[in-house]
Formats: C-alpha cells, sequence, structure tokens
C-alpha cells in the first residue's frame, strides 16, 4: 500500500513538472511566439480567447512571473484551459473531448492486444529454446522495431486501402454518415479502424514479444525453475507459474517506459490515416498554431500516462509480494 | 538403491569441443546411507547431481553412463515416466533457497504444488502434511503463508529440507545447503538433517567443498577431481587416512583447531581445462609423488584396503 | 582484436556493422555515388524509376536517387551527434547519482524518473512547434535534452552494482575526486553497456527526428529521408500512384535502424550468452529447452561464442524493459 501512495504521489509530482513545463516553454522559446500569434489573430479574438493567450503568454498581463504562474495553476487544476483557436470559439475542454473516444478506442485496445499478444508469444518463444518462434521472431522482431511507425502506415495505405481496395484508410467514419449507437455505424467505424489499429499493432508487438523472451531466458535458468523440474511439477504447470510470472514482472515495469514510445507511434497512426484522435488533434492544434489547445492535449496524454504506469505499478503489486513489503 | 554407473555430462558450448565435466564416474549408494561428495569449485560434483536427478539443462548433456534407481535406469526415461520417482522417492535440497524458491509464491503454495503434482487433492491432507513437515525442521506452522523473501537465510534453508521430505523420499540430494549460511548455522543445519535421517531413514548424497564439516556427518566420503573420482571410501578411512594426493593436500588446506599448529598448505596450480584434457592423471601438474608412468593414461580406480583410489603412487 | 571477432562470428552483428558501414561511406562520399543534385528542381516532377533517375523524381522535380544519398548525410549526423550526446548526458547524471549517493543521488534519480515519465514525442512535437523550422542542430539538442533518462537509470544500476567493489575504494583512498572516480575508473568498466546505450540512442534518435520532418516539424528545405517523406505526403504521391516517393526513404530509415538494432541485439547475445540461438540437437533431449524433445536431425541457426571464458555478468540491454540481472559464479 505505501508502495502505490509513493507511485501516487511521484505521479502528482511529474504532473506538476508537465504543466510547469507547459507554463515555462513558451516563455523560453527565442523570438516571442506570442508576437507572431497576436499578430495572426489580431482583431479576430476577444474577450475569452484573448485571456487564454494571455495567461499562456504572459503577454499584455502585468502580472509578475510568479502570480502568472500561480494564476495558470489555478486554472489547470479547475479545468480552465482556455478557448481554442483552430476550433474558435469552442473551448478548449470541449474540443479536447470529442477526440478522446477515438483514441480511446484504438490505441486503448490495441495497446492492450499487443502487450497481451506479445507477451504470450514472447513466453512460448522463451520456452521453447530451438523452436520456430525463438529462431525466427528475435532477428525478425529487431528488424521491425525499427521501422518508422508512420512507414508502415503508409504500407497498410498503400497495399490494402489503395491498391487492394480492401479497406477504408481514412478517417474515423464515413463523412457522410451519420453518428449513432446502430449497428451501420458502429460497423462503418470498425471498418475504418482496421488499418490503423493493424498498423499500430505490428509496430508495437515487436518489443513486448522480444523483452518477454529474453526475460524467459534468463529466469528459465534460476533454480527455482529447475526446482520446479524437480518436483516433478508438469510442464504447463512449471512454465506459467514459476518462469512467466517472474519473467513478465519486469516487462510490466517496461510496459510503463514503452508507453511513452506507444503513445509516439499513436499520435503518427493517427496522422496518417487522418484518424480523428487525440494525437491527430495535437498535430492540427500545431500546424494551426493553436497553442491552447496543444497544451491542453500534451498534458492530457501524458496524464494518460501516468495513469497507465500507475495501474501496470498496482498491477505489480499485485503479482509481485516482494514490492509490497517495501 | 542408487547405483550410479559410468556416469558422463558434457557441455557442448562450441562444436566439436565438448566438455566433459563429469567423467566416468560410478557409485553407489545404500539405504540409509550418507555418502559426501567434495571436491573445488569446477570439479563436476554439482552437474554430477543434476545428471543423477536428470536436472540437467542445455547445454549440458549425459553422453554415457546409467543411473540404476529403484530398478530403473532414470537417463533413459521420459520426462513422465520421472514423473513418478521425482520427488515421491528422489528430492533435491540446492545451494540457496532465495534461488530455489519461486519468490511469488508462499511457501505453502510452493509445498501444495508438489503435493498436488503427485496426486494429492485434498486441501486438509495438503495442509496437514505441510505442517506436520515444517514442524520436523522446527519452523512455525505459520509460515506458510510467507513469501520466501520474509524467511532468514537459515529458515529458507530449512523450509526447502521440509520442503524435499513431503513424500518421505528414498534419496535426497543435497548441493552444499549449507554453503549460504554462517558457521553456526551449517553446523545446526547438519545436525537437523542427520536427526532426520536417523528418524525417516532416507539415503543422502551430499555435495560440497567443505570436507571438514561432511566428515563429521557421512558414511563415506567421496572425492573428485576434474569430473573423475579421485577417492571413494568409508568416512573414517578418506579422512584419517587420505590416499590419494589431492585428497591429502584437501585434508591439509583445513587447519584443524585442536591439533598442533601447522603451517598451512595449499595445492600449488589450477584443475585442468577440460575442453583439453591431458592424457594422463589430470593431477599430474600438481601432484608431488608422480612417476613417469602417471602422463601415460589416466589410472583405473583400484582399491586399497577397502577404499577406491584412483592414482599409481598412493600414500 | 577480440570485439572484431566478436562481431564476425554473430551474424547478426556483421550484417548490422556492414549496412551502418555502407550508410557512413554513402554519407562521407555522397557525390560519388549519386551524380545528381538533391536540390535542383531541375527535372521533370513525378518520374518514375528509369536509367537516368535510378528512383525516379519527387514532386518538385528532384532526383530522388540523389536526395536519398546525400540525405544520408544528414540522418546520420542526427543519429551519432544525439546518440553520443544523450549517452554521455546520460552517463554523467546515471554514474554520478550512483556514486554520489544519499541526497544526490535521491534527487537526480527523481528527476530522471520525471523526465522518463512525460511522454517523449508529444514533448518533442511541443518543443519544435514553439521552435518553426527545426534543423539538425536543433533536433540534436532537442532530442538530447530528452532522451537521457532511460539511458541514466541503466547505468545508475550498473553503477551501484559497481560501487562496491575494491578498485573503486582504492582509488578514494588514493584521494582521487569524485568527479576523476567516476570518469576514469568506473565509465571504462561500463564500456559495454555504453556502447549498447548509445545504439539504441541512436536508433530511436533517427526514428524521432524522421518523424519529426515527416510531419512537418523540421526544416522542410532540408535534404533528410524524414523531409522527403513530408513532401511526399504533401504531395499526395500516395494517392497519386507515385508510390515510389513514399517507399524510399522510409526503406531507408527502416534500414539504418535495423543496422543499429541489429548491432545492439547482437551485443546484448555477445554479452549474454544464454540468449544466443540454440544450437543443432542430436539427441532427444528434455529440459525447459525443449519440452517433449526434439527430433533427430533439427537444426537451428548457429551461432559461435567468442570465447568460453564470457564475463560472469549479464545484463539485458538494448530493447527497453530487458532487466539487468546480476552475474552469478556457477561451480
Amino acid at each position: 500500500m505505501r508502495f502505490i501512495l509513493r507511485r501516487a504521489g511521484f505521479f502528482v509530482l511529474t504532473l506538476w513538472a508537465a504543466v510547469t513545463l507547459n507554463f515555462f516553454l513558451p516563455r523560453l522559446m527565442p523570438g516571442n511566439p506570442a508576437i507572431a500569434m497576436m499578430a495572426r489573430f489580431h482583431g479576430r479574438l476577444t474577450g475569452q480567447a484573448l485571456a487564454s493567450l494571455e495567461t499562456i503568454f504572459g503577454v499584455n498581463t502585468h502580472q509578475s512571473l510568479l502570480s502568472q504562474y500561480w494564476h495558470y495553476l489555478g486554472d489547470m487544476a479547475t479545468g480552465n484551459f482556455g478557448t481554442s483557436l483552430f476550433f474558435y470559439p469552442s473551448p478548449v475542454g470541449q474540443v479536447v473531448r470529442s477526440a478522446i473516444p477515438w483514441t480511446l478506442g484504438l490505441v486503448g485496445v490495441t495497446t492492450i492486444l499487443a502487450f497481451i499478444l506479445g507477451t504470450g508469444v514472447g513466453i512460448v518463444g522463451g520456452w521453447r529454446r530451438g523452436g520456430l518462434i525463438d529462431s525466427v521472431a528475435p532477428p525478425l522482431l529487431v528488424i521491425t522495431s525499427a521501422i518508422p511507425y508512420f512507414w508502415v502506415g503508409m504500407m497498410f495505405i498503400l497495399v490494402f486501402g489503395l491498391k487492394l481496395q480492401w479497406l477504408p484508410w481514412s478517417g474515423g467514419a464515413d463523412l457522410a454518415a451519420t453518428p449513432g449507437w446502430d449497428a451501420g455505424y458502429i460497423g462503418n467505424v470498425v471498418e475504418h479502424a482496421i488499418l490503423p489499429a493493424l498498423a499500430l499493432l505490428v509496430t508495437t508487438i515487436g518489443t513486448w514479444t522480444l523483452t518477454m523472451r529474453n526475460n524467459m531466458v534468463t529466469t528459465l535458468a534460476e533454480d527455482y525453475v529447475r526446482m520446479a523440474r524437480a518436483k516433478g511439477l508438469p510442464t504447463r504447470r512449471i512454465m506459467l507459474d514459476y518462469a512467466a510470472r517472474n519473467a513478465v514482472l519486469p516487462n510490466l515495469t517496461g510496459f510503463a517506459m514503452s508507453l511513452g514510445f506507444v503513445v509516439g507511434g499513436a499520435i503518427l497512426i493517427e496522422y496518417v490515416f487522418n484518424y480523428p484522435g487525440v494525437g491527430y488533434m495535437l498535430l492540427q492544434a500545431v500546424e494551426n498554431e493553436d497553442y491552447p489547445l496543444m497544451q491542453a492535449l500534451f498534458l492530457l496524454i501524458t496524464l494518460a500516462v501516468l495513469v497507465a504506469i500507475l495501474l501496470a505499478d498496482i498491477v505489480t503489486a499485485v503479482f509481485d509480494p516482494r514490492t509490497r513489503t517495501a | 538403491m542408487l547405483e550410479v554407473s559410468r556416469l558422463s555430462v558434457e557441455y557442448g558450448t562450441r562444436p566439436g569441443v565438448p566438455v566433459r565435466a563429469v567423467d566416468d564416474v560410478s557409485f553407489r549408494v545404500g539405504k540409509g546411507e550418507f555418502l559426501g561428495i567434495v571436491g573445488e569449485s569446477g570439479c563436476g560434483k554439482s552437474t554430477l547431481l543434476f545428471a543423477i536427478a536428470q536436472l540437467l539443462s542445455d547445454p549440458a548433456r549425459v553422453t554415457a553412463g546409467t543411473v540404476a534407481f529403484r530398478g530403473a535406469n532414470l537417463v533413459a526415461l521420459t520426462d513422465r515416466q520421472l514423473r513418478a520417482v521425482r520427488w515421491e522417492h528422489l528430492s533435491v535440497v540446492m545451494q540457496s533457497a532465495m534461488n530455489a524458491l519461486n519468490p511469488v509464491k508462499s511457501v505453502g503454495a510452493q509445498f501444495a504444488d508438489a503435493m498436488r503434482a503427485h496426486g494429492t487433492r485434498s486441501r486438509a491432507t495438503i495442509g496437514e502434511r505441510s505442517r506436520e513437515v515444517l514442524q520436523m525442521v522446527g519452523i512455525d506452522p505459520a509460515h506458510l503463508a510467507s513469501y520466501p523473501h520474509q524467511l532468514s537465510g537459515g529458515m529458507r534453508q530449512r523450509a526447502m529440507i521440509a520442503m524435499a521430505l513431503l513424500f518421505t523420499p528414498d534419496l535426497v540430494i543435497m548441493d552444499e545447503p549449507t554453503s549460504a549460511l554462517d558457521v553456526v548455522a551449517q553446523r545446526a543445519l547438519m545436525v537437523q538433517i542427520k536427526e532426520l535421517q536417523a528418524e525417516l531413514g532416507f539415503a543422502i548424497v551430499f555435495v560440497t567443498h567443505d570436507m571438514s564439516l561432511v566428515s563429521h556427518f557421512s558414511d563415506r566420503l567421496m572425492v573428485m577431481y576434474a569430473g573423475q573420482v579421485a577417492e571413494l571410501g568409508p568416512t573414517r578411512k578418506v579422512f584419517d587416512h587420505p590416499r590419494h594426493p589431492y585428497s591429502r593436500g584437501l585434508l591439509e588446506a583445513f587447519p584443524s583447531v585442536t591439533g598442533p599448529k601447522v603451517p598451512l598448505a595449499g595445492i600449488p596450480g589450477a584443475p585442468p581445462d577440460l575442453s583439453l584434457p591431458p592424457q594422463g592423471c589430470r593431477f599430474l601438474p600438481r601432484c608431488s609423488r608422480a612417476v613417469d608412468e602417471c602422463g601415460a593414461r589416466v589410472p583405473d580406480l583400484t582399491e586399497k584396503d577397502g577404499t577406491l583410489v584412483r592414482c599409481l603412487n598412493t600414500f | 582484436m577480440r570485439l572484431l571477432r566478436a562481431i564476425a562470428g554473430n551474424a547478426k552483428a556483421a550484417t548490422g556493422a556492414v549496412m551502418l558501414l555502407a550508410f557512413i561511406v554513402l554519407a562521407l562520399f555522397p557525390g560519388l555515388f549519386a551524380a545528381d543534385s538533391p536540390t535542383a528542381e531541375a527535372y521533370k516532377r513525378n518520374l518514375g524509376a528509369s536509367g537516368a533517375h535510378l528512383l525516379g523524381t519527387t514532386g518538385l522535380g528532384q532526383d530522388t536517387f540523389a536526395q536519398a544519398v546525400y540525405g544520408t548525410r544528414e540522418v546520420l549526423e542526427i543519429a551519432f551527434g544525439a546518440g553520443l550526446a544523450s549517452t554521455v548526458l546520460a552517463a554523467l547524471i546515471g554514474v554520478a547519482a550512483a556514486y554520489l549517493g544519499g541526497l544526490w543521488d535521491g534527487v537526480l534519480s527523481l528527476f530522471t524518473d520525471m523526465v522518463l515519465v512525460i511522454p517523449l514525442f508529444p514533448l518533442l512535437i511541443v518543443i519544435s512547434a514553439y521552435v518553426h523550422n527545426s534543423g539538425s542542430g536543433v533536433l540534436i539538442a532537442v532530442l538530447t535534452l530528452t532522451g537521457w533518462s532511460y539511458t541514466a537509470r541503466q547505468l545508475r544500476s550498473q553503477a551501484l552494482a559497481l560501487r562496491s567493489r575494491d578498485f573503486l575504494a582504492a582509488a578514494k583512498v588514493r584521494g582521487e575526486r569524485a568527479i576523476y572516480i567516476i570518469v576514469v575508473e568506473i565509465l571504462p568498466t561500463m564500456i559495454s553497456l555504453l556502447v549498447a546505450a548509445f545504439l539504441t540512442n541512436a536508433l530511436y534518435d533517427v526514428l524521432f527526428a524522421s518523424s519529426l520532418q515527416f510531419i512537418g516539424l523540421g526544416d522542410p528545405d532540408a535534404t533528410s529521408w524524414g523531409t522527403m517523406l513530408y513532401w511526399a505526403q504533401n504531395n499526395e504521391a500516395l494517392q497519386a500512384g507515385f508510390y515510389i516517393q513514399a517507399i524510399v526513404p522510409g526503406a531507408a530509415i527502416a534500414l539504418l535502424g535495423a543496422a543499429f538494432a541489429l548491432l545492439n541485439y547482437a551485443f546484448d547475445e555477445i554479452g549474454n550468452p544464454a540468449l544466443r540461438p540454440v544450437r543443432t540437437r542430436r539427441r532427444l533431449w528434455r529440459g525447459p529447452g525443449v519440452p517433449g524433445g526434439i527430433p533427430l536431425g533439427k537444426h537451428s541457426p548457429r551461432s559461435r561464442s567468442s570465447s568460453l571464458g564470457t564475463p560472469a555478468q549479464s545484463s539485458g540491454h538494448g530493447a527497453p524493459a530487458a532487466q539487468i540481472s546480476p552475474g552469478r559464479d556457477r561451480a
């Protein structure tokens, strides 16, 4: 329990660091981006939007840096992210909320799937040294891990979308379709999700498989596995209960660290497939210099990663009794 | 009860250059007997142990010989057939309980694992027997719920021994179970093991590098060098009058607390590289009693006054 | 020397090394391979592969092959520049934390963990957004400042294991200052981990940099594989059927990345023999290696070890999340 509390505390701290980063970055950049922005949107902004710009960049406010910072923290804490510039006049919070379900569906499901599949294949691969998986997988996966995510996406579009014309490759659903909880729309959504999901799966599964297999190999050399054989335990039980259960633990911790890369990959995949999720929106915000939106999305992504890591830590604590006494 | 015949084990790490860690080893263990196997690091004693229990893993494998136990040759048995023998008649105690016990399962769960694998399903029986064996080694049965890292080193080791006795096997193989403990705990553990043996009647094959420790408790002593049996005989004979120059060297390396002060004599040199074994006696480069024939071929094990010795010029 | 022999003996390492060397040669002497200028928009647009233009031309009328060849330089600059810099930074912070211990360790480790946990790519995007048109220099700086944390953690673990060793105590007793001990005594012992860290960092820097360029946050006038993809995407090359413009730069990135990844993985195997591919069996063999046994005569890829005397310490480095386990001596 103390372990969990400590981790939670750490995450609050990191979140604060991310917020602070958001605050200071624009102020540290050479050539005040604020001025350029103000010039661009001059005359088109009023009240709310202007205020958020001022909060972000600290222009035209006659407050000290410290009080600006305090103000900013307060805004963040109450969820006041200001008004979007690109989607003017919608408030940032609203805009963000529309993108979340798409990303949650695509990235969430795919990541969990990749983790489970990858870990499973890794367990079998590590167990059966010299078997098919063990010989083929490592070099194959080493190479695939070097392929840029977005390129895989582009190749998928090329082959399955353009050449074979099997699946749609742009957008979350057909533009003409009306959103609703009916089978037609849902089917449409799923159809549009297949290619991006596959691209994401293909690129992320490699890491899980490889590290799990390596961990299995190291674990299998441990004395307690030999002891399990000595006791005459059935093979399945040794593989799962003694080897895999121990081998998976460092993988869980790695899950946390790799999440950063998964997020990066998701952003690129969404971009390539025009999938209307959080990542795509982030890039749109960047392209259109919609800084309030961009900062909010950055915080959201950071928060999501932190939550995922915390969950992984909880799972680790459940499965590894050694952490509980720490 | 256990008869090891001309057993050889090779490590195949490099193609074409096998390392024979265990070379043509033969010995017998009778019912209820305590056999100690001693030798320096790398002499093959642990490998021998694992080979007997069929616990070798890549890249080690048995290349010759048989292990006759309860009427069957263990080397030739399949995993399924071995399962009937494992733990019920032959169990193993390893060097470091911290490494030999699964860190993510409670002690009780690991006991239960073993019992369920051999047909005991009833939770009551499992619990009862678990508590019984723990009490035998002097551990509070409440520790069945503990995880290995929560027990002290000595307790862990005793828990391992308790686990080995779940089915009151005929033979328990122990690989340096005392090496990870301090001197006081070592002796206490040895005494406990001996008591249990007297009570339950199982045979013990005990591997260690500490000759003086095991000699107080063993019935017979086997000295290994470079993968071969150097000397094998009743403990008192081997310990009091070692015939092989290596055995004598080993003994003289241990100072006596009670005897007269003598300068410590080590054995100069190092064991041979087993990937390129010499043609003659393997101890030749370090031997003070070598004669010309020693380098020609490996000496056979010959009997001298009730002890088997592999030497042409014994003491 | 032993290293070269080890590399030559390991198929993966050899392949990776050869590929990397090829790219380095391309970067150093682009003129030898590509006759055309990469930036001149002198040709007809969107041509396919032909004798005159080995890989066709881009949407702006540039020779794709020349672009790919000349682009190698920038990519390698970033890979080696950022890779080296972040490894050095990680080494200083990680080892300092391990060596200084106490409060310093606490503060540095906390800082490292915080940087580690903040998602890298979004951060890169945000920073690049403020700095428009990041050239390779900016990219290197940004990648270095954000990418050192994982390696720092690994190195700290390794250094902690070394901390109690005698040769360090000896140096301290001699009166050497902390920075001397860190740089002269500790770091050389961790060479293999440092090399692996560099390779990993180089790989990810290549991927991140080209990703940033792809989405338009790099300098669009630069000659680099990432920017080639950016223009391909901009000109809707895929949709219009000019596949080669999209395939070539991506393949180049993949190949360079694969070179780093192969070298990295091979270093892992060289250091930890347990991970090497399993060899031919000649009998029925049991054990957790193969439950049930392998039938006679089955082959598996062979790999030769550098020597029987491999170091007892094994470390799983390279791929994220591989554990570092202290070595154990078997009697």
